[in-house]
């Protein structure tokens, strides 16, 4: 489309810019206000430098927790994106049992996510949920109260249960958008089906996979509400994932320089690697 | 072929099952779930439900999360709406970088903000208010609105506005009578997208309240902690929370294929 | 190469059709001649492409016979029927280079690599790619990717029919001559059965040597290009085919002659008109001129039409007749009368040409 150089666009945007940047740029001068200074209490401060983000980087605590994040991450990562792909393939391009399906799929990203945590804490529970109890019964040592092991498995099964939808239906949005002719054309060239997959399939559905990982990728560095109801962050902290972290450091704790420091390298953190995949993926495209 | 309809079946199956347990436990009592486990309620009551609907403590939590989910679908749109056009049509000064910047919003761990917002609401005294739920929560909806109207908008050639302004319209008769219409599609799943953002996010819902706009999350996690185990009651409020994004989709189902690609697919 | 033989052919979209109207294709008798070149013409909705398909096999009938030299190939697959297909738009594999892309169906096929560089090769310079082949396919052109589209269906030997589902939709206008040129060219090289459908008269009376007109799933006249503009067999061939269309103009039968208003006309095929009917007068403007005795009318509009001019004249009972004028001719300005060329003026019963088929 041509656009026209139009200054007075500005006004047009001008009620977004005020309510994000209210929302933004407000508390983000707080949140780099306090990373700089230091208090004893009595509402003091002083300028403290840079010694909180040096603090926070070298404590071995954000280490653990941002290791624990990337594993988490890639791990999801690893395992919907495939998932949906096949998933989306799978499923039938046409037909009344498509609307079915896409409705009994999309729900679960719909439920509040509180409620995601609280219905596989339940559902997860040796003794009364229907999960734990059966694997118990099948014979498996099952406590994810208990078992770190445990609670890592029933932490990415329930990301996986929540959020693969996404990949799905993003991917099958990009598979109907592939003309019959396409399908056609390959059944007179004679094609394979995992050539169909390869040459034709595949490369259409390059952007919205894109989308999908970035969103993915993005809302699983941040995740809190669902492994906080979960497990807590427990046992002990070996779910203690990022944010988690950050909230107990914040409002748990109320140690403002650190938390401040640490809110401000995690964002930074989320900013560079996604505008590294931004870049990988967009120059894959060319 | 049999092998294929398999897969989505197996998942779905695999998806209904926690949903299934949580209704299952919803129409038990706490004594039963406590005691053992059982496939499908023996004594079946409604007793959860009739507390959930009968307390305002509980059902006035569903109503603020609905209040301020509306607010913030409507504001976020709202805003949204002109924004995105300027982008699709007009080039400025700083164009891209502020869309960009608006799209790193997006990427902002809620944890960050959850203090800074805290902080900042209370003083300009919106503490514990649905408009402060809902203006919090357009940090992240209003980026998300204006990228997906942005590429509903970029679809629909420049030819229609020029047309309109030849037949006499003003801008806004323009826009409002003709353009939003053309763009019926995006605007909804614009609205669809906020909407559901709002609706499931937890954490800044609860910091920015406490008992006036209390959301129904944050009213279930206060059950589990303080009052044991209530988890027949627990379990009935969770499946009332699904209750309207299952009506949502029902309403959307025949835009979530095509509304899924934003409009940029 | 292959002679293909439409049996009883009919096809309904959906499960019980009970009306004529229900059928996308009505009964059709046919055969393709091995190595001809075919146009299945008419407008959206006449079941052109669903012919294609039943005959390319993406398609079952819901009735009849497709024979591809005498053996019966109606619920075989695409791949068994050895045929061609470029649809609409180009269908190329954006990730493969020019080279990959013609190469594929051989790959597939299991034919040495050595053979398929040379048929590559060979089929490039055919259509004009050799300079593109290293390119990745997505950079071409639309008439470029069309050509590779073209290209994958020559490059295999076995092929016994190409089909092109109105392949030129996506061409600039400029480039469809050149297209469609070099169609005709590669049809004169390799001599094989070759079957076009479109909507574009220009396209179907350039491309090919007979054409299957179709409209509502019937075929209305089978003919070669000049069959079908000088002896229309149905005033529907007569209106679609040629630009301006044929002049329908009501009469009746005055024993032996054809008389519109008071003035007799000759025509054709006086002596095949049986009573009873709609009868009308068919001819076309090309054949019409302007006289001293003949039909009256008035001269209403002039029109330009670069090399000739359309010129519009009105009956005394209102019916507009079309001629075409030169540029050099004087056209009257009041009232004339035409005159019609009796070997190309007939009379049609009912649409249908009177005296054959259905009109007889």
């Amino acid at each position: 489309m041509r656009k026209t150089v139009n200054q007075r666009a500005w006004l047009f945007i001008l009620p977004v810019l005020v309510l994000v940047a209210f929302n933004a740029i407000l508390p983000l001068m707080t949140v780099v206000n306090y990373s700089v200074q230091e208090t004893f209490g009595n509402n003091e401060f002083f300028w403290a430098g840079l010694i909180w983000f040096e603090q926070v980087i070298e404590s071995p605590r954000f280490h653990d927790s941002l290791i624990r994040q990337l594993i988490f991450t890639f791990s999801i990562l690893a395992i919907e994106i495939p998932l949906g792909v096949i998933i989306a393939l799978a499923m039938p391009r046409k037909g009344a049992w498509v609307s079915v399906c896409l409705v009994l799929m999309a729900l679960p990203l719909l439920i509040p996510w509180n409620v995601v945590g609280a219905m596989w804490n339940i559902f997860a529970l040796p003794d009364i949920g229907l999960m734990g109890y059966g694997l118990n019964a099948l014979g498996f040592d099952f406590n994810f109260t208990r078992q770190i092991g445990d609670a890592w498995f029933t932490l990415l099964l329930m990301d996986v249960w929540h959020w693969t939808s996404l990949v799905v239906l993003l991917a099958y949005a990009g598979l109907v958008s592939i003309p019959d002719a396409y399908y056609q054309a390959a059944r007179i060239d004679g094609a394979s089906s995992w050539a169909i997959f390869r040459y034709i399939q595949l490369p259409k559905m390059k952007r919205v996979l894109t989308i999908a990982v970035l969103l993915r990728f993005m809302d699983s560095f941040n995740i809190y509400t669902e492994p906080f109801v979960l497990t807590g962050g427990g046992p002990g902290n070996s779910t203690t994932l990022l944010s988690i972290d950050l909230v107990k450091i914040a409002l748990g704790q109320f140690d403002l320089g650190p938390a401040a420091a640490m809110s401000l390298i995690y964002f930074l953190i989320i900013l560079l690697l996604s505008w590294v995949f931004y870049t990988l993926m967009m120059r894959n495209e060319e | 072929m049999r092998a294929r309809r398999l897969i989505p079946t197996v998942y779905i199956i695999f998806l209904m099952l926690p949903i299934y347990w949580l209704l299952n436990m919803s129409f038990k009592t706490t004594n039963e779930i406590l005691g053992g486990l059982t496939l499908w309620p023996q004594t079946f009551t409604l007793e959860n439900y009739v507390t959930i609907f009968s307390d305002p403590t509980w059902y006035m939590g569903y109503v603020n999360s609905l209040i301020y989910v509306s607010i913030n679908t409507v504001i976020s749109v709202a805003v949204a709406l002109p924004a995105a056009y300027a982008f699709s049509r007009y080039r400025f000064l700083g164009d891209k970088h502020v869309f960009f910047w608006l799209l790193t919003n997006r990427m902002a761990p809620a944890a960050v903000f959850a203090l800074p917002f805290f902080q900042l609401y209370s003083a300009v005294g919106l503490f514990d208010t649905h408009l402060a739920v809902a203006l919090a929560h357009t940090l992240f909806n209003i980026p998300l609105a204006v990228w997906i109207l942005e590429g509903f908008m970029s679809g629909v050639p420049k030819e229609l506005d020029e047309t309109a302004y030849i037949d006499g319209h003003s801008f806004w008769s323009f826009f409002i009578r003709i353009f939003m219409p053309t763009i019926a599609a995006g605007i909804g799943v614009a609205m669809f997208f906020c909407f559901m953002f709002s609706w499931v996010e937890l954490l800044l819902a609860k910091t920015l309240t406490s008992v006036e706009a209390k959301p129904i999350a944050a009213t279930m996690t206060r059950t589990a902690s303080t009052s044991g185990y209530e988890l027949g009651l627990l379990a009935a409020a969770g499946v009332l929370t699904i209750v309207p994004g299952a009506f949502v989709i029902y309403f959307v189902r025949n835009y979530i294929a095509k509304g899924f690609a934003l409009g940029r697919v | 190469m292959a002679r293909i033989t439409l049996d009883n052919l009919g096809h309904a979209y959906m499960p019980n059709p009970v009306n004529p109207a229900d059928w996308a294709l009505q009964q059709l008798d046919f055969e393709f001649e091995d190595g001809g070149a075919y146009a299945l013409l008419g407008p959206s909705g006449c079941g052109k492409t669903t012919l294609l398909n039943i005959i390319s096999g993406l398609l079952v009938p819901s009735r009849g016979r497709v024979l591809f030299d005498g053996e019966d190939m109606t619920t075989r697959d695409p791949t068994a029927r050895n045929i061609a297909q470029v649809f609409q738009f180009p269908v190329i594999y954006d990730t493969m280079t020019v080279r990959q892309n013609l190469a594929f169906p051989l790959r597939n096929r299991g034919v040495p690599a050595a053979e398929i560089d040379a048929r590559v090769r060979e089929i490039a310079e055919m259509t004009d790619l050799t300079e593109m082949l290293d390119r990745r396919a997505s950079g071409l052109t639309a008439d470029g990717k069309q050509k590779i589209s073209l290209g994958r269906g020559l490059v295999r030997d076995d092929v016994n029919v190409i089909m092109f589902d109105e392949p030129l939709t996506v061409i600039d206008p400029h480039l469809k001559w050149q297209l469609r040129s070099k169609l005709k060219e590669l049809h004169r090289r390799i001599d094989r059965t070759m079957i076009y459908v479109t909507h574009d008269q220009i396209e179907a009376l350039t491309f090919a040597d007979r054409v299957v007109l179709m409209k509502d799933g019937g075929v209305v006249q089978i003919g070669t290009p000049v069959e079908l503009f000088e002896r229309p067999a149905h005033t529907f061939v007569g209106h679609f085919i040629g630009s301006p269309g044929m002049n329908l103009l009501p009469c009746i039968m005055a024993g032996d002659t054809a008389m519109i208003g008071d003035t007799p006309i000759a025509v054709a095929n006086a002596a095949s008109v049986k009573p009873g009917g709609a009868l009308e007068i068919g001819i076309r403007p090309e054949f019409v001129g302007f006289a001293d005795r003949g039909l009256p009318v008035q001269v209403t509009r002039v029109m330009n039409a670069g090399r000739y001019r359309i010129v519009e004249t009105v009956t005394q009972t209102g019916q507009t007749v079309k001629l075409l004028a030169s540029n050099e001719d004087e056209v009257p300005s009041e009232a004339t009368h035409l005159s019609f060329d009796p070997a190309f003026t007939r009379v049609y019963r009912d649409g249908w040409l009177a005296g054959e088929g259905r009109g007889a």
